[in-house]
């Protein structure tokens, strides 16, 4: 590994590592209450006691960012597990099948493309109102066929190597192929998936909050912080933007870069980003 | 030829289906009465009686479902629950301001993926290559909402060059609807360019690999010169592949910077139907949006069997 990919992998752990600390900490303290709304206090400049400044509410911006990481976090890690529990079963399904079986269910995925997380997100705001829940569920379905097409590949792999082809032989089911041999070995693969598919969703995420489909505005989000400052980057105080916006670029690029690091540690052989950017953001 | 053609119309007809059931679903799985819904509980009993019967909302859902879908057929994607409006009126107006956006999206995407992705492969080896993938990964992690707020401020609120927000139609001034359409256009592009130009890149890495390239260098061209002579256009067919895979994202990215400046695009109008709960026009026009998107993914295909002859005569 070249010294190059060893500090992708330690930037990108480095920077997820921030953002967990700031939620995990978030929930014990935070300097100010992330809700407290201070009129009096509203934009001032970083400094003591508020070290990154309050925003246009007078809410400790630092505090905010802190809670903000929870729910983006929360909404990742969601969205990621309901994505690679449907998805990562049918792409191994899909990869052990007869080739029109496997097909079918490229060809059932692939339509799930054609819906992006945003669509889906106002699809099922405009039903049951926009909520931290119907921001998970709607990443989390569109997440699903980046997961099967990785499942599938890494799952045709190792059906053609020889140690399956020596378990067939020697008479194990598919089922206990499928437990024994291509879970362990595509471990890996999915976990790479994970992490890049945990970007997109925070990006996605931050979209939803910012226009008001997900998350509830009291709730501190970057996304809605984002939205909140708009008014202030008009007017000439772009301070109030710059901070969230940053907060999330800053956990994407750190998913981003872990999880190819990640990919450069476990599997060399892997081609080059072309996982990342095939679905919304 | 003709049965590869035949097979992927088959499936395009089929995605249609399939995604036409699964918006009716989601639309339909409200709990309740929808005529109550959308006029609210305190409302008259016969306004709601009214609302239903006016749509038809009494009969069976899969009645409901058939007659959407025959509508379509005919270029009736439903009406409005509250005006009674027709989607498609509804959005006509609409479509003109996200296609200039996503189309003008697209064009510098391409304009800024196309050098950056070949001096990421090119000079791989070396600082200038590296900052191009740097610069990418950035621009990757950057939600383009954001870009959009920075650039306002940057060239509107600061400098004052560009107008901040609002939209002026084609045919009242070119000139001003450009310089409406520059700072969305350049938000959509910034990220969307950093995307593709990790395509570009990997696929002129792989270009640079092939016999014919080392072929061109020993007859005497200069590696960039190969590359301009025989690469992109080998590189191109599977940029232009993604380049139409992305459209969708375009289309999302465009509703999210609309909302940013203001433009009365197809995002402004299924905000404001999602905020009136309207849901005929949402069902309709996110509809019509994965259409589109169905539509380009299967020309793409076939565009992709008409260009590469190699693909043709395999089954």
């Amino acid at each position: 590994m070249s010294n190059l990919k060893r500090l992708t992998l330690w930037l990108g752990a480095g920077l997820v590592a921030i953002v967990v600390l700031a939620a995990v900490v978030s929930l014990f303290w935070t300097p100010f209450d992330p809700t407290l709304v201070r009129p009096a206090n509203r934009l001032q400049p970083p400094g003591w006691p508020h070290v990154l400044g309050t925003d246009g509410f007078g809410i400790d911006m630092a505090s905010r960012l802190m809670a903000g990481a929870r729910i983006c976090l929360l909404v990742g890690i969601i969205a990621v597990a309901i994505a690679a529990v449907i998805g990562v079963p049918l792409g191994v399904f899909a990869g052990m099948s007869k080739n029109w079986v496997s097909s079918l269910v490229l060809r059932a995925t692939d339509i799930l493309y054609a819906f992006p997380a945003l669509l889906l997100a106002i699809l099922l705001a405009a039903t049951f109102g926009g909520s931290t829940w119907t921001a998970m569920t709607a990443i989390g379905i569109a997440s699903i066929p980046a997961f099967t097409r990785m499942a599938r590949a890494a799952t045709l792999q190792v059906m053609a190597s020889e140690y399956v082809l020596a378990a067939r032989s020697s008479g194990t089911s598919r089922m206990g192929i499928a437990v024994r041999h291509v879970a362990p070995n595509i471990g890996p693969v999915i976990g790479v998936q994970a992490s890049v598919s945990f970007g997109i969703a925070i990006l996605a995420e931050a979209a939803l909050s910012y226009l008001g489909l997900g998350t509830p505005p009291q709730t501190p989000t970057w996304g809605r912080m984002l939205k909140d400052a708009q008014v202030f980057v008009f007017s000439g105080d772009p301070l109030v933007a710059v901070l969230p916006g940053l907060a999330i670029a800053g956990a994407v690029l750190g998913f981003n870069l872990l999880g190819d690091g990640l990919r450069d540690l476990l599997d060399p052989r892997l081609r080059e980003s072309t996982v990342r950017a095939e679905q919304g953001r | 030829m003709a049965l590869r053609i035949a097979t992927r119309v088959a499936a395009f007809l089929g995605s249609v289906l399939v995604a036409s059931i699964l918006i009716f679903i989601v639309t339909s799985a409200l709990p309740g009465d929808v005529a109550q819904v959308i006029l609210g509980t305190n409302a008259d009993p016969a306004a709601v009686e009214a609302l239903r019967q006016r749509h038809g909302l009494d009969r069976p859902l899969p009645v409901q479902y058939l007659d959407w879908l025959f509508g379509m057929f005919v270029g009736d994607f439903g009406h409005s629950y509250l005006t009674g409006q027709s989607v498609i009126s509804r959005i006509s107006p609409a479509i003109g301001v996200t296609l200039s956006l996503v189309l003008g999206g697209m064009l510098f995407a391409v304009l800024f993926a196309i050098p950056m992705g070949m001096i990421a492969a090119i000079r791989r080896r070396h600082a200038s290559g590296a900052l191009a993938s740097a610069l990418s990964q950035i621009g990757l992690a950057i939600p383009a909402f954001w870009a959009g707020l920075m650039l306002v401020y940057l060239f509107a609120v600061n400098l004052g060059w560009l107008p901040a927000n609002g939209y002026i139609r084609f045919g009242n001034d070119p000139g001003r609807w450009a310089r409406h359409l520059v700072l969305p256009v350049l938000s959509l592009a910034i990220v969307q360019g950093s995307v593709l130009s990790r395509y570009v890149r990997s696929a002129i890495i792989e270009v640079l690999g092939e016999d014919w390239i080392r072929t061109a260098r020993a007859i005497g061209w200069t590696k960039w010169g190969a590359l301009i002579r025989h690469g992109l256009r080998n590189a191109s067919l599977s940029v232009v592949t993604v380049l139409g895979l992305q459209l969708a994202t375009l289309f999302v990215g465009a509703i999210v910077i609309e909302s940013v400046f203001a433009l009365p695009g197809l995002g402004s109008v299924l905000l404001a139907a999602v905020a009136q709960r309207d849901l005929m026009i949402v069902q309709g026009t996110v509809m019509l949006l994965v259409l589109a998107v169905l539509v380009i993914n299967a020309l793409v295909d076939l565009s992709y069997l008409a260009l590469d002859p190699r693909l043709r005569s395999r089954r």
